[in-house]
């Protein structure tokens, strides 16, 4: 009986394993006492993305680990590791206090976030197109649980049912355009695949285009890039906010990773999906700045706000790679931070007993309460894209790909787009600070956890506005992998 | 470390007034007016330390920032940055004197805004990297939006959400300007950097010029603000409260022309050149368009606020003349337009803070009843229309020489912009302060108190001291200007002679 294991170099999988140890830790807690109590399950979810992030940060500028063409921890993984580990902790910590008082505390919920990280760190370090597909299949598939975790709200039900829906059939585009481009190639690993559309007949081969405008469908659909946006304002409405900050942050930050590798493979086919991603990049960022205007929910707002920045950031690819994915892979940082932030925030704010969802909410938020008015002002003026935060330096470098590109109707278009975002981010520091409190009190549930995960991402907002050159290096740094 | 110091000395006192108790407003007020008191003090050992036979920037400070882009903090003033920089440090502790009885609620995010407002103006003046510049461009629009949208009149919110969006669609494209230079200048030389000395020195196809300098030119025309971009003004500064009003035309106002002093001109020259026709055309219409419409103002305020529109085209008109008087003119003008414009909305403040209308129609016959206030009124009157004598005449006087060498036909109208300010602002002071009190409620006004007077001295002591000898004023910033036109004209090339109608 002779059977030898592959040579597995281990490292290659730590941070993932650390994390599904954590969440196969979570679902294995859960049944010890004290049972009316979860938030040790938050804690050990914590550890393990604590351990996570040290051995990224360990690994971090070693030579790249690759295992047999499928999954390769590089600077890149590593990077986006960071970003997964750094916002589902920030999640975790807002969502100890937000799920006990919502009624829906459970062990599997912090088990779901878990599994849903580690789905997000396997796309961005897979190298082989099924492995990004079974990422994302992890990941989108704990999401779907977690947006319908409001069992007995319409809304909750809906908002699971329509993602789940919508993102079957995204990842049924997604796989029928692993199937053509495997069908063309006779292999769904990137390294081939990139070899393969080199010959200069491939570019011309009709399977070929179809599979790669298949894959951008998928990506676009987690992405959230119009035309495959619909889902995302119900589905952040209805889902917990913290969950809809986790659909908001991670799961794009792990759509752009696989999107990054899979278009620097295609990158001999650039001159095809350039100009669709032009296209894209413009209808994503103005279709959602201009319904953003109008959504008095702010969900809803935020949910078209994270639309428009996913065009933003089509704009730096659309630049190239070489000149946009530092660019892009900084901006994902920013943006995170300031989104986990915002719906921070909103998880914290509550009238009546529910959360504090609508505009007229926030009347007079910044004399009852300061803190929390202060700490949303700084991270809308960051979405806004105004000096001293992190968003003015990210739009700055973002753009600036864009001119280096010599794409400079897509800059014009990107810098007014910003400008109409700022009308409706001004507005609502116009409620917090300029009109009267109305109607009910509004209650804040701040908790320690929630202060500290507030309190990271107003830090990491200012320090990247403030001295973002640090970042900058390791942005570089962690796309020089793909530029090989 | 001394321009450091000037920046950043505001900024310390906001923290410092983070940390202090927000029911202790005296002290609140006290510890924000010293802060400004002190940042005065040190723009003065500027002043005393600077060179005036120089030319170029002196006390250059230099250290990277962000160095993977090439983004350094590079700070450093010439002679026409350091009348800027030392005109905001002067109106902003008079600001908030002014401030001290008329803000009454929330006064520890006010006295905050002003003192961070402080810190950005006084960067825009001094920053010479492109991106610094930007980010103290762009900084200050925060504090004065909510500077006129917490304690502005009652239609606040939409002037200070108007003023904000016109400033950000402006200097949207500014953005992009800017980095089109960084990647023009470092794919030509190699050397990627923001810093404001290589990039003035590149030498730009006509061509690259045009777009680059409409989309600068677009911002600051926005900002001075010129006709017609200046419908965010009357707005903005009618609506927000007296110190706002006062920083907003004292010093925002001069970001716009200085932006087009520092940039516009070194950057593109030939793109100046071929639109200075154009600039002059506009100027021209702000002067007679403001007058005009500050004819028919029956509120104090907002006639305060259009006659800017008038004075600054007087400024775009001495800058683009591009001669030693016209530019020289230009700068002092700014400087005057802040005096005299500053001191005419803190009495508009004052008087309004009595009798709680600034319509003229509900004043009259002030003469009798406030003496003190109606004397000081006319000194500002009369140097806002420029009286030989105080200092409106001097600058106003530089510019038409300078621009009476570039086009007469333009001297003329705009000579005549002077005669229709006359006539506004005189028949205004007519109204208000001669005849018989019309109303009950303007025979009890109580006349000026120390602290006002306090506001108010200082500022006629300068509008006086320039108009009778303005060498030491215009002095400093002869040596740049010097260099600056001919920097400008000999990078322009002997192409550009058609300085227009030379």
């Amino acid at each position: 009986m002779g059977f030898t294991l592959p040579g597995l170099a281990w490292s290659v999988l730590a941070p993932v394993l650390i994390v599904t140890g954590a969440a196969v830790c979570c679902l294995l807690l859960d049944l010890v006492p004290p049972l009316d109590r979860k938030s040790h399950l938050a804690v050990t979810g914590l550890v393990g993305l604590a351990g996570a992030l040290v051995v990224s940060a360990i690994l971090w500028g070693q030579p790249p680990v690759r295992f047999q063409r499928m999954v390769a921890l590089d600077d890149f993984a590593l990077f986006f590791n960071a970003i997964f580990c750094v916002t589902t902790a920030l999640v975790l910590l807002l969502s100890v206090g937000y799920v006990r008082r919502q009624g829906i505390e459970a062990g599997e919920y912090y088990a779901l976030v878990l599994f849903a990280t580690v789905g997000m760190m396997l796309m961005a370090s897979g190298l082989d197109l099924l492995v990004i597909f079974l990422g994302l299949e992890l990941m989108s598939l704990s999401l779907y649980v977690l947006a319908g975790f409001f069992r007995t709200r319409a809304s909750g039900n809906e908002a699971a049912m329509k993602y789940f829906l919508l993102g079957a059939f995204a990842s049924g585009f997604f796989l029928y355009g692993i199937a053509l481009l495997y069908g063309a190639t006779g292999t769904t690993s990137l390294d081939r695949l990139g070899a393969a559309l080199a010959a200069p007949e491939a570019a011309r081969d009709p399977l070929i285009l179809a599979g790669v405008a298949l894959l951008l469908v998928g990506f676009g659909f987690k992405t959230s890039a119009v035309p495959f946006h619909q889902w995302a304002p119900d589905v952040y409405e209805g889902a917990p906010t913290a969950v809809a900050a986790l659909i908001a942050t991670g799961s794009k930050a792990a759509a752009f990773a696989g999107l990054l590798r899979v278009l620097v493979t295609m990158r001999v086919l650039q001159a095809d999906w350039a100009t669709y991603v032009w296209l894209a990049a413009v209808l994503t960022m103005t279709v959602g700045n201009v319904i953003a205007l109008v959504q008095g929910n702010l969900k809803r707002m935020l949910a078209y706000s994270s639309v428009a920045h996913v065009g933003y950031m089509l704009v730096g690819i659309a630049a190239g790679p070489e000149r946009g994915a530092p660019a892009v892979v900084f901006y994902l940082v920013v943006y995170s931070f300031a989104t986990v932030g915002a719906f921070g925030v909103i998880l914290l704010l509550e009238r009546e007993g529910v959360e504090a969802v609508n505009l007229d909410a926030y009347g007079g938020l910044g004399d009852r309460h300061p803190v929390l008015a202060l700490a949303l002002t700084i991270f809308l003026l960051s979405l806004i894209g105004l000096p001293p935060t992190a968003g003015f330096v990210g739009k700055f470098y973002l753009f600036g790909a864009a001119i280096r590109g010599q794409l400079f109707a897509l800059a014009v278009i990107a810098v007014l787009n910003s400008v109409v975002a700022a009308y409706y981010y001004l507005r609502l520091i116009v409620y917090m600070y300029m009109r009267d409190p109305e109607g009910p009190e509004v209650r804040s549930a701040l908790t320690p956890a929630a202060w500290v995960a507030l309190a990271v991402a107003v830090w990491g907002t200012l320090h990247l506005g403030l001295l973002p050159g640090p970042a900058f290096a390791w942005a570089q740094r962690a796309v020089a992998p793909l530029l090989w | 470390m001394l321009l450091t110091a000037v920046i950043f000395l505001p900024t310390v006192g906001a923290l410092a007034l983070l940390v202090l108790d927000r029911r202790d407003e005296a002290r609140l007020r006290h510890v924000a007016l010293w802060v400004s008191v002190v940042t005065f003090g040190l723009s003065l050992l500027l002043w005393l330390g600077f060179d005036p036979t120089r030319a170029g920037m002196q006390f250059e400070e230099r250290r990277p920032w962000i160095p993977e882009l090439g983004i350094g903090y590079h700070l450093g003033v010439d002679g026409i940055s350091l009348l800027l920089v030392l005109l905001t440090t002067f109106l902003a502790p008079l600001c908030l004197l002014s401030a001290w009885t008329q803000i009454t609620t929330r006064v520890k995010e006010f006295e905050i805004a002003m003192l961070l407002l402080e810190t950005a103006m006084v960067g825009v003046f001094c920053a010479l990297d492109l991106f610094l510049f930007f980010v103290f461009w762009e900084a200050m629009l925060v504090p004065m939006y909510v500077i006129i949208g917490v304690w502005g009149g009652p239609r606040r919110i939409y002037a200070a959400v108007k003023f904000i969006l016109y400033t950000m669609a402006g200097s949207a494209l500014m953005l992009l300007a800017i980095l089109a230079l960084y990647y023009l200048q470092g794919s030509t030389t190699g050397v990627y950097t923001f810093d404001y000395g290589p990039i003035a020195r590149m030498i730009l196809e006509p061509a690259l010029q045009w777009p680059l300098f409409l989309a600068f030119a677009l911002a600051f025309a926005i900002k001075v603000p010129m006709f017609p971009f200046h419908t965010w003004l009357p707005d903005a500064h009618v609506e927000a409260p007296t110190a706002g009003s006062v920083i907003l035309a004292g010093v925002l106002l001069k970001m716009g022309t200085y932006g087009f002093l520092r940039f516009c001109l070194p950057l593109f020259p030939h793109a100046s050149a071929v639109f200075a026709p154009a600039i002059f055309v506009l100027a021209i219409i702000g002067i007679l368009y403001g007058a005009w419409v500050s004819m028919v103002q029956p509120d104090l305020k907002k006639l305060v606020a259009y006659s800017s529109v008038s004075h600054l085209g007087f400024v775009m008109l001495g800058l683009f003349a591009l001669n030693a008087q016209g530019v020289e003119g230009g700068i002092l003008q700014m400087v005057n337009h802040g005096l005299s414009t500053g001191a005419l909305f803190l009495l508009v403040g004052m008087i309004y803070e009595r009798r709680h209308s600034r319509l003229i129609a509900d004043f009259g016959g002030l003469w009798g009843v406030t003496p003190v206030f109606s004397a000081v009124f006319m000194v500002v009157t009369l140097s806002s229309i420029g009286l030989p004598g105080l200092n409106g005449f001097v600058g106003e006087f530089l510019i038409l020489v300078g621009a009476f060498q570039v086009s007469r036909p333009f001297a003329v109208l705009a000579t005549a912009g002077i005669i229709f300010a006359a006539v506004y602002m005189l028949w205004m002071y007519q109204r208000v302060v001669f005849g018989d009190v019309r109303h009950e409620e303007v025979r009890h006004l109580p006349d000026l108190n120390a602290r006002e007077l306090a506001t108010l001295v200082p500022i006629l002591l300068l509008i006086v001291w320039i108009g009778v000898y303005p060498k030491p004023f215009i002095g400093v910033t002869e040596a740049s200007v010097a260099e600056l036109i001919g920097f400008v004209k000999a990078k322009a090339g002997p192409t550009a002679g058609a300085w227009w109608l030379y």
